[in-house]
Order: C-alpha cells, then structure tokens, then sequence
C-alpha cells in the first residue's frame, strides 16, 4: 500500500502534474499584493475589499510564498524528485561500471539498422568498427556469441551524469535557499549626510530577519554617510546615485569607500546598498527668552520620484517649557519649487531651487502617550482634539524666516541629502549561486549530449569470401536518428574500406545492389 | 549622423520592416495557394540529404523525384517569401542598431525595445530553419502573420522615444540578463507557433480534403521542431533567469523577491520543464505535451504584456514610457 504511494509520487507523470500546481501555485502571488514586497499594497487592499481580503488572508492569499500550501507543493514536488533520481543515480552508477550490453538477437529489427559487406574475415572487419568507434568516443566491448563475434559501443554517460546534476542541483538550490530564509535578515535605515548606524536591529527602521537568526551574532558593522550625490541626464533620468561612506568595527579604524546603484558594499558575507534617496530639510529654531536650536534637521519621504517632492515633519518635543509646549513642524519640500495657483510643487529633482512649504503647529505631540507614531507625520489624533493647534504657516526659501505669534522664529536654514541604506546578510546566496551554476552545466549536458548505442555483428558471407557486418544503433531520448546512422553508417563503409585496401591491395570490390 | 537623425532612421527602418513582413506575408500565401502538398519523404528536419548507397537502409529517406507542374511556381513563391523575409530581417537589425547608436546603450531599455528584439530573434530563427529545411517554409504565413500582428502592436502600443535608461539599468548586466531573455523568448515563439501547428495539424482528418492544413509539413515534421526549438530555448531561458538573479542581488539588495516578472518568469520556466518531461512522458506525449509548450508561451507573453503594463513591480522602469 505505501509502496504503491510512493510509486505513484515518484512517477512522471506526478512529477508533471505537480510541476503545473507549482506554476499555478504562484500565478496569485503576482497577482495579489504580498506582505513580503509591499505592506502598505495589502493595508490598501484591506481598506477596499474589506469583506473579501480577510478571506483571502486565511488561506494565505498575502503571504503566498512563505503559505504552506506552497511549500506543501513544492516539497512534494521535491520528494518526487528525490525519488526519482536518487534511484536513477544508483542505477547510473552500475551503469558506468558495466560494459555495454550484448547485441539484441535480431539487429536488423531494431528502426536503425543495415548491413555493411566487407572483404574482410569477421574479427578484422569488427576490428576496423571498433576502432572507428573508439574515435569517437565509444566505449566498446566485443563478445564471442553462436551466431559470430559481435560488438557493443556505448557513449553518452555524461548525458545522464548531467541529467542528474540538473535535478540534484535543483535541491541544493532549495536547501541554499531555505538556509538563507532561517539564518538570514536584513534592515533598512534613512541615513542623512554627516550620519551613520551601526548593524544592530535598535537601529534600523524596518527590519526582517531569519528564525533561527540571533541578534547577538550580528556582524558588528558601522556605516557613517559622509555624503550623496545624484546626478541627472538632460531629461531628468536619474543616471546614477552613489554614497561616500566609512564603514568599520566601532571604535574601530575606518575605512572609506563609495557605493552606488548595482555597486554595494561587500564585506565578509554582509552587504549593504544604497536603495533610495531624497533630503532632509533642516531648520533653526529660536525661542524668545534666548535659546535656539540650530540646524535641527528631519528626513523628508519623497513623494513623487520625479521631481523628488516630498513630505515629512519635524517634531521638537524638548523644548524646556513643558509638555503642552512642544513645537512641531509639518511640511512639504520641493528642491526645484514653483508656486503653481498658490500652492508649491516641484519641477525638478535637482535642488536648484530648494524650498518648503510648512505648517507649524504647537501644543502635546503625543509622543510619550504609548501608542507608536510615525516620524513623517503628526498624530492626526491629537490635532483633531485640539491637543495640538495650528499656530503658522508659510512657504520659505532657504534662509527666510517664519515668526510664530509667541515670537518663535522659524527659519529654513538648509537641507542635506539622505540615502536609504540597506544592510543584507544571506548566508545561503554563494550556496545558491553555486546550485544554479551546477544546474545550467547540467541542464547543458542534459540537452546536449546524446546516448548512444552501436552493435555489429559480423559472419561470414554467404559466397565465402568476407564478411557480412550487420549494424544497429539505437539513440535514448529520441531526436533524428536516421541521418546520424546513415552517417555513422557511411563512415564505417570507408574505414572498412580502408582496412580492406590495407590488407589486401587490390580488393574485391564487392557488388553493391 | 545626429542622434536624432538616428533616432529617426531607427523609426523608418521599423516601417520598412514591417512592410517587408507584409510582403513576405502575401508571397507565403501564393506559395500556399499554388503550392503543392508537401513529401512524406522528405520531412526530416535538418536531415542532410544523404543518398549514398552502400547500406541497405530499410525504409531510408530519399529524395523524391519533383513532379512538374504547380510546384516549381509554388517553390519560386517559397523562395520569394524566404528572401524578402531576409530583408525585412536586415531592415529589422537596423532599428535596433540606429536606436542603439542614437541613444549610446544597448537598444533593449524598455518594452518597445525589447518587444522588438523578441520579434527579430523569432524571424532570424524561422528564417534559418526554414532556409535548412525548405519543406517549413510551408509554415512562413503563421510565422509571419504573428510577426506583422506583434509589430503592429508595438509600433502603436509600445512605441518610447529614444532615451537615455534609469540608473539601475546602466550595467553590464543589462547586456547579458536582458540579451540572454530575448534570444530565450525569440526562441520559445518558434517552438510555441509549432506547437500550435502541430496541433492543427495532428487533429483526425487533417490529411484528408486539400486545404491548407493537409500542405502543413506533418504532424512528426511540427512537433521535432516545437522539440527542438524548445530544447534550445530553455537552457537560454535557465540563464536569463540566474543571469537575472544575479543582477538583482547586486541592483535590489536580494537574489530572489517574487516580484511578480520574477514569479512569471519561474512559472514560464517550471512550465517548460513540464513540456520537455511530458514530451519523454507515455500518456503526455503527443497533443498533450504540446498544449502544455502552447501555454508556455501564453505565460511568455502575458509576462511581457501583462506583468509590465498592468502590475507593478521592480522591472516597471522597464515599461511603456
């Protein structure tokens, strides 16, 4: 009973069968958003299916590649493959040990075959076979039988040596895989000019990581951003960004270097790239009574790729007068800006121009309240219960200056760049790498060579005089046989020929019908 | 020559190409029409013509003796169709050569450009396969029905000035991962329009009556080529996607993210597996494994219409624009 199961998994025709489901199995991933690319996509997709979407996440509709009915798919699927080829390895094995198996007893039923007649006596007729096989890379063994002496040629082991690397490589790249899945993470973090992190996930602003990973075993890695420089074609493509940075152990000795687009920093098995950018506002603000703070600076999200208009706020709980005296700032920043009906956009992605539009706001941010926040925006919540007022706003260029009514003075005092960083460690990737290289010179194998068998059996002509070769092939995998045994054929014609003018100079040259 | 003035040669040359097409289109049709039924004898794809004796072949392959009559006219059709073909090919190549040069890249930055060079790949394959084995050329009016029809499509749906490509793309990556997709899809459209034939081809009653499915090559003739063609497509298609692997560990920070072209494309992969093993696979062989090679390439050209036009994704850069 369970050895008819097993059968049934390891046939083809599951393997088939399971190989579609897989296909299939991934046809809703593409299609539906997936936590794993895009969080705010499905947060979208609740809001607008809000009955259909927490169906869809039951069955893990969001979630496709990591479902288990995903993986229940493809491990299947590798069990069937497992069950497939670790049986054909073993067979293979034995294969290249055992010498080609003896002539079918009637070769000229097999689809290619013919006669050849030769001049020859038998044993130096199969001799000027064997040798024009053996050329060609044949493997050849020759028997003794009651019908005559006869002849076996094998070649193309390595077409199933390649089948095999193929498929076994398929399971080292899943094993790759599943191992940088468990030990692997990633974090990402905004990283204005002039600043840095270090590799701990505190520090990051998102953050996923492996099962199996252990936040003590974290490389301990420093990146600081000296500085970030886009450059544009004429059109405005962006034509490459690259970051200065200095990285090294903390406390340690540094080292710089630049990365960029298609370039990131590698180092012991840790990468890190630079995967966005945009600028970082920074203001001056002054109390009346005296201090000021200057140069107060908040990363600002891009909104819009192309022109790099974007938003975000400042938030200044400490101001030192108390908590409902917090002061924050919420706006919007254009590197090229234009009043367009009275309202700033921005033109270019460059900063030619840089300017913002901002609304300053006073009163309890809610930033100790307990509920987390984001640092891009306010708390909608504390301005709708009047908590935080509106007490400003003005569009500025660099250097102007906004006068709250208190006296505070606002002023845009400059912007930096900043580079959204990402740091990776896959501990699995060279493993893969090295699977899917193994898999293509399998594959290649696989496809391109051929098996071949070739048997001949010689006796003695019927008139006395020479030998009668009959000649057989037989191709495994199909494909045009026929013209490469007539080839072969022709060739085996000329090197008998060629042995007969040898051995004898003036050959009887038999007639041909 | 301005880059401009390049730019613009690159758009004619697409016009003259398409006319060619066109032209090659109807000559396919004449030698259809005045043709005649095609040899038996003579189907062996890429057989050379050996007729030497010596060996007593039982049911050996010879070259038939021509009948006199419709043929010669259909075959002088034949051979008109193959040549414009040719020309429609050249004038192919140098779109994407003058756009290449007008924008100083390699001419596969967005979908125009790489639609365009799919369908280049699929002509200059047919053409030398139909130039080998002059018994296909029975089959240029569903090569080039498809390829006039693609054309059009990209000419008016597709259709991006020349322009200089993202930051992501500038890499040697491009030459290599996006080249290897295209030879890869080029290919896989081939073997897909011979599937679809032999399907035709393989229904009962295809021989009877003299319409044009009983002057198709065979059924055997479609399907070695469907094979064949495949065979040669999917290690291509194996690398693209590797090739394709590695750039995004480099560009993206991540081998492999299931953005919905990487999903697609490990779909259209995992379903040419399927046709390769169902073709060596009893109950699968036959009209079965061709079906499976028709929706292989329906997933090929849904990942390139529908994944680029309609999802978004990490390859988006690489839409209409």
């Amino acid at each position: 009973m369970l050895l008819r199961w097993w059968r049934r998994l390891t046939a083809m025709r599951t393997a088939i069968i399971l190989l579609f489901l897989l296909a299939l199995a991934a046809v809703p991933g593409s299609l539906l958003p997936q936590r794993s690319l895009s969080r705010n996509a499905v947060t979208r997709y609740f809001a607008d299916h809000p009955d259909l979407a927490p169906v869809l996440d039951r069955l893990y509709l969001f979630d496709v590649f990591s479902s288990p009915w995903f993986a229940a798919v493809y491990l299947l699927l590798f069990i069937s493959l497992i069950g497939c080829v670790i049986p054909r390895a073993l067979e293979h094995f034995r294969a290249l040990r055992t010498p080609p198996p003896p002539a079918p007893r009637n070769l000229l039923r097999l689809p290619d075959s013919g006669r050849l007649d030769s001049p020859l006596a038998p044993a130096p007729a199969l001799d000027a076979v064997e040798e024009e096989l053996r050329v060609r890379r044949f493997r050849v063994v020759r028997r003794e039988t009651a019908r005559g002496p006869e002849l076996s040629a094998e070649k193309g082991y390595l077409k199933e040596t390649g089948n095999l690397l193929f498929h076994l490589s398929l399971l080292a790249l899943l094993l790759g895989l599943a191992g940088g899945k468990l030990w692997g993470y990633e974090g990402s973090i905004l990283v204005t000019e002039g600043q840095g992190f270090c590799n701990t996930f505190q520090q990051y602003d998102t953050y996923s990581s492996g099962p199996l990973v252990d936040s003590d075993d974290l490389s301990s890695l420093c990146v600081d951003l000296d500085q970030f420089r886009a450059e544009y074609e004429e059109n405005l493509t962006a034509s490459s960004f690259t970051a200065d940075i200095r990285y090294g152990e903390p406390n340690g000795e540094d080292r710089a270097t630049t990365i960029g687009v298609n370039d990131p920093l590698r180092i012991d098995g840790d990468r890190v790239y630079v995967t966005g950018h945009g600028f970082t506002p920074c203001f001056t603000v002054q109390i009346p009574g005296g201090s000021s703070f200057d140069d107060v600076c908040a990363p600002f999200l891009p909104t819009d790729q192309t022109t790099l208009a974007s938003e975000g706020a400042l938030k200044l709980p400490d101001l030192g007068a108390g908590q409902d005296d917090q002061l924050a700032i919420e706006g919007f920043f254009a590197p090229t800006g234009l009043m367009q009906g009275g309202l700033l956009t921005s033109i270019d992605p460059r900063p030619l121009a840089p300017q913002v539009a901002i609304i300053a706001y006073q009163g309890y941010l809610g930033l100790d309240s307990g509920l987390p926040q984001s640092v891009y925006s306010l708390d909608a919540t504390q301005i709708e219960r009047g908590r935080l007022t509106e007490v400003g706003a003005a569009n500025l260029s660099v250097g102007e200056t906004l006068d709250l009514p208190d006296g505070t003075q606002v002023t845009f005092s400059g912007y930096k760049e900043f580079a959204a960083l990402q740091y990776s460690h896959d501990p699995g990737q060279l493993w893969v790498l090295g699977s899917a290289i193994a898999l293509l010179a399998g594959l290649l194998g696989l496809l391109l060579l051929r098996r071949e068998r070739v048997f001949a059996r010689a006796e003695a002509a019927a008139d006395g005089g020479g030998t009668v070769l009959s000649l057989a092939s037989l191709t495994r995998g199909g494909g045009e046989s026929r013209p490469r045994f007539t080839a072969l054929s022709d060739d085996l014609r000329d090197a008998l020929a060629t042995a007969a003018s040898r051995t004898a100079p003036d050959p009887e040259v038999p007639s041909r019908d | 020559m301005t880059e401009s003035a390049l730019a613009e040669l690159s758009d004619s040359l697409f016009s003259v190409s398409v006319a060619l097409y066109s032209v090659a289109l109807v000559a396919f049709c004449a030698q259809l029409a005045f043709g005649r039924r095609t040899e038996r004898t003579r189907e062996v794809v890429g057989a050379s013509a050996s007729a030497s004796g010596g060996v007593l072949l039982d049911d050996a392959p010879q070259a038939a003796p021509r009948p006199a009559g419709g043929t010669d006219q259909g075959n002088r059709w034949g051979a008109i169709a193959i040549g414009v073909t040719a020309l429609g090919a050249l004038a192919h190549t140098g779109v994407l050569v003058t756009r290449g040069m007008a924008v100083d890249r390699l001419p596969w930055g967005n979908m125009y450009e790489f639609a365009t060079a799919v369908v280049l790949v699929a002509v200059v394959a047919y053409t030398g396969l139909a130039l080998r084995t002059p018994n296909l050329r029975h089959i240029g009016v569903f090569v080039l029905g498809p390829v006039v029809l693609a054309l059009v499509a990209i000419g008016l749906g597709l259709y991006t000035e020349a322009a200089p490509v993202v930051a992501a793309l500038r890499s040697y990556w491009l030459a290599i991962h996006v080249s290897a997709a295209i030879l890869g899809f080029g290919v896989f459209m081939v073997s897909g329009i011979a599937s679809v034939l032999y399907l035709v081809r393989s229904r009962p009653g295809a021989d009877a009556g003299t319409g044009f499915v009983s002057r198709l090559p065979s059924a055997d003739v479609l399907d070695r080529l469907a094979h064949r063609t495949a065979v040669f497509g999917f290690p291509i298609w194996t690398f693209a996607v590797i090739a394709g692997a590695i750039w995004a560990e480099a560009a993206w920070g991540r081998f492999w993210g299931w953005d919905p072209k990487e999903t697609w494309s490990f779909v259209a992969w995992v379903v040419y597996a399927a046709y390769l093993h169902a073709r060596t696979t009893a109950g699968w062989r036959g009209r079965p494994a061709a079906w499976v090679n028709v929706v292989g390439l329906a997933v090929m050209i849904f990942n390139l219409t529908f994944v680029n036009l309609v999802s978004t994704g990490l390859h988006s850069y690489a839409d209409v624009g």
